[in-house]
């Protein structure tokens, strides 16, 4: 079976060790977590796990299933590329005096649709949301003038189609 | 003066006692009805200890010889009596020594819930003496784990491990209490947890793919039912028995699901897996409907995957959504517990015979018996066979042993040739295959089944990994049978070796200890059989002891336990030699 890009969301109470349980279920099956976010989701006291797998449907299926079974795991889903909205942000710091100096860094801020977050005397920090490869076209476009530091989040994503977690809620509480 | 009132209202409302967290576990145990519990002290969980001393009248607490024996017991414990099994154990090495028995309690699905002491919350993060993170180490091998560092979360903490191990596909669950927790006083009340909001134990059976299952099994012509211990979990050994007999379907048994059914029941045509008998394997792959009930399709029941049941269309009854589709993909999946399952699938099969179909089963267990069966249990040999020792126990119990077997061939034969007229009544380390599982088993499944008889088949490996457990036997003077079947080797691991290895026997010859003078210094009558007229009788003579009784029986050293399917061949591929 081919192996894709797989988005795994994952809705859940906000307990202390959850993340130890759900990451324990990737290692115990040696696949590698691309990319992981974890945040508040549209519902109140309810965490959002987004994790990122390059991996074939079938594991994903035998992995969700089992994330799921956690007790405080609520719902989980997986979607391919097509199958969401997805972002990733990323901060570049860099010196300053480019600013100045290479006209061409200007032509990148503009074109890249990036922000600038602050500047002070010594540095100034971009910041840049998007796809993975836009980030890395603009990475790759900044790299020959030195980017003092450069970091990237994980995958963030909602689906086009509805996750429906309110519902199983409600039906508990009533 | 209003906040006085609202005080007093308060007080009012519910009943609350001010006592310590460690009285609290006591309380909280109590409440959920435990009598029984397995443990080992030491210093972190010393203030329970202390509280256990005080309520000794009331809940009875079995020291064990190591933690490791604690958790089988509390299985032993659990397999027999439906009930949740509780072991105990400080923090550190007392915490670690659990890990076996988690990992076991949790691929065989057995109700356990562990509370481990922990050093006091303002040195957790220290390396503090026998700290250790038993929550990360014991998160994979946990239905779920909590610690708790403050005795007022004592009695939720417990009341929701309690449901958690018990609901649902049952498991173990290890609640971690700090020691200032079990120190500090609380206003104490307890309420039985009902339900976990991000946790559906029980999934609401859908009558459509009932309806399309009753469908597909009164149109197969050659069905067979493979049942586990979810039959066994769920109670629904008689909505099993109902639906065999009025479908007519012939029925085989997981290890784990051994005992659901009446072993000597004319549709019951015996074991399916590695060394499970030759017809239901081999028919594997003839059947046209194959009936899933509460098992989960291990690979030492399934053989080689993509050669597994092609033929037929797959019904999968189970408890766990997980389960569905994991390793074999069903055509239609019948998510509940099976007791409410088959009820609902019952009024919707036909009757049916299928006598050609059972006809074809009786031909294969036949062969079975011409080339394997017959020189087992009654052999012409001068060496004594294990299964001929089976068959001894099973004439002198009636069928009506608990019968505990370690890991190994003793295992599997006991497996094969142990009869059944009980539920509940077959316990072994299936999933985990835990070599020392069933000496501190059979101290757990007879104290909680006094008036049965258990008898624990063990082999001279197994035995020497948790013999100190025989401290356990002679201080409680539990009446266990224990026989160990003794070939001087790590007999099946000695057997892969003579077969795939070319018989280069690396590490698995036993230079084995007096094992009779071992009992004798515990205080246990012993004997030694090495001899076929000397058998049944000692045999007789252990099932009629009142107390707890060794008996060593020398068999042949190198035999093999066949029929057997290598590892990774299809089950079409069993062997009978």
């Amino acid at each position: 079976m081919e192996k894709k890009w797989i988005t795994i969301s994952v809705y859940s109470e906000n307990s202390v060790g959850l993340l130890n349980r759900i990451s324990g279920i990737f290692l115990k099956r040696h696949i590698n977590i691309e990319s992981l976010n974890v945040s508040k989701s549209e519902i109140e006291n309810v965490s959002k796990f987004t994790i990122v797998v390059y991996t074939t449907e079938d594991w994903v299926r035998n992995i969700v299933g089992q994330v799921e079974k956690q007790i405080e795991v609520i719902k989980a889903f997986y979607h391919t590329d097509e199958e969401i909205i997805y972002q990733e942000s990323a901060l570049f710091k860099v010196k300053s005096s480019l600013l100045f100096d290479e006209r061409q860094i200007q032509n990148i801020i503009k074109e890249s649709n990036s922000q600038i977050v602050t500047v002070s005397r010594d540095f100034f920090v971009l910041a840049k949301s998007g796809r993975r490869n836009e980030i890395e076209e603009m990475y790759q476009q900044l790299k020959p003038y030195g980017i003092m530091q450069f970091v990237r989040s994980g995958r963030i994503a909602v689906s086009k189609a509805e996750m429906q977690i309110s519902a199983l809620i409600n039906e508990f509480n009533q | 003066m209003e906040t006085l009132k609202k005080e007093k209202a308060k007080s009012e409302k519910k009943e609350t006692l001010r006592i310590s967290g460690a009285e609290a576990i006591i309380h909280c145990l109590l409440a959920e009805g435990i009598e029984l519990i397995y443990g080992y002290p030491g210093g972190a969980i010393m203030p329970l200890y202390d509280e256990l001393y005080k309520f000794q009248d009331k809940l009875t607490h079995v020291l064990t010889r190591h933690e490791q024996g604690a958790t089988h017991a509390a299985q032993g414990y659990a397999r027999v009596t439906g009930k949740v099994g509780v072991a105990v154990a400080t923090s550190g090495p007392g915490a670690t020594n659990l890990v076996t028995g988690l990992a076991d309690a949790q691929i065989d699905s057995t109700p356990m819930v562990c509370i481990t002491g922990q050093v006091p919350r303002e040195l957790l993060g220290s390396d503090a003496f026998q700290e250790t993170d038993i929550i990360g180490i014991s998160t994979p091998v946990t239905k779920w784990n909590c610690q708790v560092t403050e005795a007022a979360d004592i009695p939720k903490v417990l009341a929701k491990a309690f449901y958690l191990a018990r609901s649902g596909r049952p498991g173990p669950v290890l609640v971690d209490i700090t020691k200032n927790a079990q120190f500090e006083e609380f206003d104490f009340s307890y309420e039985p947890c009902k339900g976990v909001r991000s946790y559906n134990p029980y999934p609401t059976p859908d009558l459509k793919s009932i309806e399309i299952a009753a469908e597909l099994i009164n149109a197969a012509k050659k069905p067979l039912i493979v049942f586990g211990q979810g039959v066994i979990l769920g109670e629904a050994e008689e909505q099993l028995k109902a639906l065999v007999e009025k479908a007519g379907i012939p029925a085989a048994w997981t290890v784990l699901g051994l005992s659901a059914m009446d072993t000597e029941h004319p549709l019951n045509v015996g074991m399916v897996g590695m060394h499970g008998n030759y017809g239901p394997n081999l028919l594997t792959n003839e059947c046209d409907v194959l009936i899933a009930i509460g098992m989960r399709f291990d690979d030492r029941v399934t053989g080689r995957l993509d050669t597994y049941a092609k033929q037929a269309k797959i019904i999968h009854f189970d408890i766990d959504p997980a389960e569905i589709n994991k390793n074999v993909k069903a055509d239609v999946a019948v998510l509940g517990d099976a007791k409410v399952t088959l009820e609902l699938l019952l009024p919707l099969v036909n009757n049916n015979e299928h006598k050609a179909w059972h006809n074809v089963f009786k031909e294969k267990y036949k062969i079975e018996f011409e080339e394997v069966i017959k020189n087992d249990v009654y052999p012409t040999k001068e060496k004594l066979t294990m299964a001929e020792v089976l068959e001894e126990i099973n004439i002198a119990s009636d069928h009506k042993a608990i019968i505990v077997s370690d890991v190994g061939q003793h295992q599997m034969i006991a497996c094969r040739y142990a009869k059944f007229k009980q539920t509940k009544s077959n316990v072994t380390s299936g999933g985990l295959g835990t070599m020392g599982f069933a000496l501190p088993a059979a101290i757990g499944a007879k104290m909680g089944a006094m008036d049965r008889e258990v008898v624990a088949i063990i082999g001279d490996g197994g035995y020497q990994m948790t013999i100190q457990e025989l401290g356990t036997i002679f201080q409680n003077k539990t009446p266990v049978k224990i026989v160990v079947l003794n070939n001087e080797h790590l007999g099946m691991v000695r057997q892969w070796q003579e077969l795939f290895f070319e018989s280069r026997y690396a590490s698995t010859v036993m230079v084995n200890p007096d094992f009779i003078k071992i009992a004798e210094g515990y205080g246990i009558q012993a004997k030694q059989v090495s001899e076929r007229k000397d058998l049944k009788a000692t045999v007789a003579e252990m099932m009629a002891s009142k107390d707890a009784y060794f008996l060593e029986v020398r068999v042949e050293k190198e035999d093999n336990v066949f029929p057997m399917i290598p590892s990774g061949a299809s089950v079409s591929d069993i062997r009978l030699k």
